[in-house]
């Protein structure tokens, strides 16, 4: 295995009452799709956000390429090369394709205007590198399926060339077609290199693309799987607690004073 | 749960890139064209077709009504006529891009206008002065509500209610005891409206802009096949040109018969135009259109929504005061009466019924011209046929109404589409 493009070790958070992450570790090589599972509660969103630096971590490292890092901000998880896709994929519906994959970043020629030709031959370009057909690029994002407006948000997060693309619950709510043009693509930016954390609730889809599964229980590891040499009820045994590996066993409750239960 | 997706592992060779069944047809031969226009129309991007047809409807039937409505003096009084309410118009467009309204504009071109009168009148100072004044005055009222409604999170209908009320007392107290104050004839504020070009300047601005127009858009096409992008054919182009080029000759011909292109016309459709120009070919403009679309997406965007909310109204404001000055230059004074009556409603209507949409993000700035032609045809055909205000009340409000369900019919068109 490579060296690691990120690296978090022992990474805790703490909500008031609620210790939401315990001892957290992962870790993503170049080129690998590593599923975050867990149930509801689980702490995979507060994960994403101590990643994503909206919410920092109370304590624990993160390694980026071997380096120490901070991540206290947004901004410092973009600088680092995280890009984020949340599951509202913050597009403008009234706007075109090309005008949303450039929002913010627009090209202007030397008068100052637009450049619409440069954008799209760039987004073209951005399309087809990722084998993404897609009807028109000067249509509304309003008027596309669900999975192409997802792709659309990936390929927007990519324009800022990241290593690390963290992307929370994809395939939800897509259809079985939409769903499948969606993991073709994580396939393809694990093909070029990228790191993926893909976090999902669907054994199907975490089968079908990721290298590794890491499953999180109650805001601690709970095993960490080769998804090739794993059966599905294992993975989803470590989900719901019913596991019988070491990791599971070794990781009690969450460990509140006072609450601690059979 | 333990259905598996239907995805191929592993690295099978990626299909070359083929056309897509689904792509829409591509606009190459007059078939290709309308099989586009319909497929538009149906998807709910009705465009200014609809206001367009109306337009020559409304035309026709007065025209028929009284055979002077469309005789060069009436289209030319027309054209000045709409100069005023047509810039509160262009400003409230861009109001309602974010999605958001301004009820404060009518009050704020009256209170532009009284300050226009007492500098200009009553302190002596020079008239050009005055009208930077004036449109100073609107500019910092726009500020001020803007940085009401963006920083403090009031909604923009309170801040501008309440600015309605309270520019319009600045109004009547700035005009005092008389309550008019005359303007000088002759000097620079009556000559926005009293100005009309020669037929050669006429002819000239219409040539120039038209061949603005091909020479920008053939530039651009080829800009666009150079680097290898689906381009507009030649054919298109030319008859672009030359649906744009009919109006234009027309409306000056007339116009010519009469006195000639009016200046106060001149500076509305101008204004509408460096409008529309800014808004689809900026960076500012697409940050409005973003902002109108989803105000969350552009701030993860790195859009700073909120100046781009504070300039959005402080824009409107100014065109509003500018639109307060061509009043004042029309009737030679500014009373309590100005911009007190129907204007912020009929501008409002003017910039829906042109086709800017009152959900927010969709529109354009010809709304301002199309709008203000259609409300302004049924004013100047009415009073022609000697009816009341009442009839004029009751017609706009019928078109008015036309016109928001067509918005949200197309609005909820464009859903239906987006889910098939």
């Amino acid at each position: 295995m490579s060296t690691p493009v990120l690296e978090l070790s022992g990474i805790s958070k703490r909500f008031g009452a609620v210790q939401a992450l315990s001892e957290v570790d992962l870790r993503v090589s170049p080129g690998e799709v590593v599923a975050l599972l867990g149930d509801n509660g689980a702490g995979k969103s507060t994960l994403v956000k101590v990643i994503a630096g909206v919410n920092p971590a109370d304590s624990g490292e993160i390694l980026w390429e071997d380096r120490p890092v901070t991540i206290a901000k947004p901004g410092d998880a973009q600088r680092l090369g995280i890009a984020t896709i949340y599951q509202d994929l913050a597009l403008c519906d009234n706007l075109d394709i090309v005008a949303n994959l450039f929002l913010g970043s627009e090209h202007t020629t030397a008068s100052g205007a637009l450049d619409e030709v440069e954008m799209e031959r760039r987004a073209r370009e951005l399309l087809d590198s990722l084998s993404v057909r897609i009807p028109s690029l000067r249509v509304p994002v309003a008027s596309l399926s669900g999975g192409q407006r997802q792709i659309i948000a990936i390929a927007r997060s990519l324009l800022g060339d990241p290593k690390v693309v963290m992307l929370d619950e994809p395939t939800a709510a897509l259809g079985v077609a939409q769903t499948a043009q969606v993991l073709d693509l994580i396939e393809r930016l694990r093909d070029s290199g990228l790191g993926v954390i893909l976090i999902s609730h669907n054994m199907a889809d975490v089968r079908a693309v990721a290298d590794r599964a890491m499953v999180l229980r109650l805001g601690r590891n709970a095993g960490d799987f080769q998804v090739e040499d794993t059966s599905y009820e294992e993975i989803v045994a470590a989900i719901t607690g019913a596991a019988d590996n070491p990791v599971a066993r070794r990781s009690g409750r969450v460990p509140v004073a006072g609450t601690e239960d059979a | 749960m333990a259905q598996q997706t239907p995805v191929s592992r592993g690295t099978e060779a990626v299909p070359p890139i083929e056309r897509d069944p689904r792509l829409i047809v591509t606009a190459t031969s007059p078939r290709g064209l309308i099989t586009t226009a319909l497929h538009r129309v149906r998807s709910g991007e009705l465009g200014p077709i609809p206001v367009i047809l109306g337009l020559i409807f409304i035309c026709v039937v007065f025209q028929f009504a009284h055979e002077r409505f469309l005789s060069p003096q009436n289209l030319s009084n027309l054209a000045v006529q709409i100069a005023a309410v047509g810039l509160m118009t262009t400003g409230v467009i861009m109001v309602l891009l974010l999605g958001e309204i301004d009820l404060s504009i009518g009050s704020v071109a009256g209170a532009s206008a009284a300050v226009l009168a007492v500098l200009s009148v009553k302190q002596g100072y020079p008239e050009p002065l005055a009208i930077a004044a004036a449109i100073g005055t609107g500019l910092v009222i726009g500020i001020i509500q803007g940085t009401v409604f963006a920083k403090i999170g009031v909604p923009a209908f309170v801040v501008t209610l309440a600015g309605l009320l309270g520019w319009q007392g600045l109004q009547i107290y700035l005009l005092g005891d008389t309550g008019t104050i005359n303007v000088k004839d002759g000097g620079p504020i009556a000559a926005l409206t009293q100005t009309y070009f020669i037929p050669a300047v006429g002819w000239g601005i219409a040539v120039a802009v038209v061949l603005a127009y091909i020479g920008f858009t053939l530039y651009g096409e080829q800009r666009r096949s150079a680097a290898g992008l689906p381009a507009k054919p030649t054919m298109e182009i030319g008859l672009r040109a030359l649906l744009l080029a009919i109006p234009i000759f027309g409306a000056v011909a007339l116009l010519n018969q009469f006195k000639g292109v009016p200046l106060s016309f001149l500076v509305f459709v101008g204004f509408v135009v460096a409008f529309d120009l800014m808004l689809r070919k900026t960076r500012y403009g697409r940050m409005v259109f973003a902002v109108g679309g989803n105000a969350e997406a552009a701030r993860r965007a790195g859009i700073n929504v909120d100046l781009i909310r504070i300039s959005v109204f402080a824009l409107a404001s100014a065109l509003s005061a500018i639109g307060g000055i061509l009043m004042v230059s029309r009737s030679f004074s500014a009373s309590l009466s100005t911009a007190g009556g129907d204007e912020l409603m009929m501008a409002i209507a003017a910039a829906v019924i042109g086709g800017t949409s009152l959900f927010g993000g969709r529109g354009n700035a010809y709304s301002a011209l199309l709008g203000g032609l259609v409300l302004g045809a049924i004013t100047s055909g009415l009073y022609l046929l000697q009816m009341d205000s009442s009839i004029r009340y009751m017609i706009t409000a019928l078109v008015l109404l036309i016109a928001v369900v067509l918005d949200a019919m197309s609005r909820r068109s464009r859903k239906l589409h987006a889910r098939s």
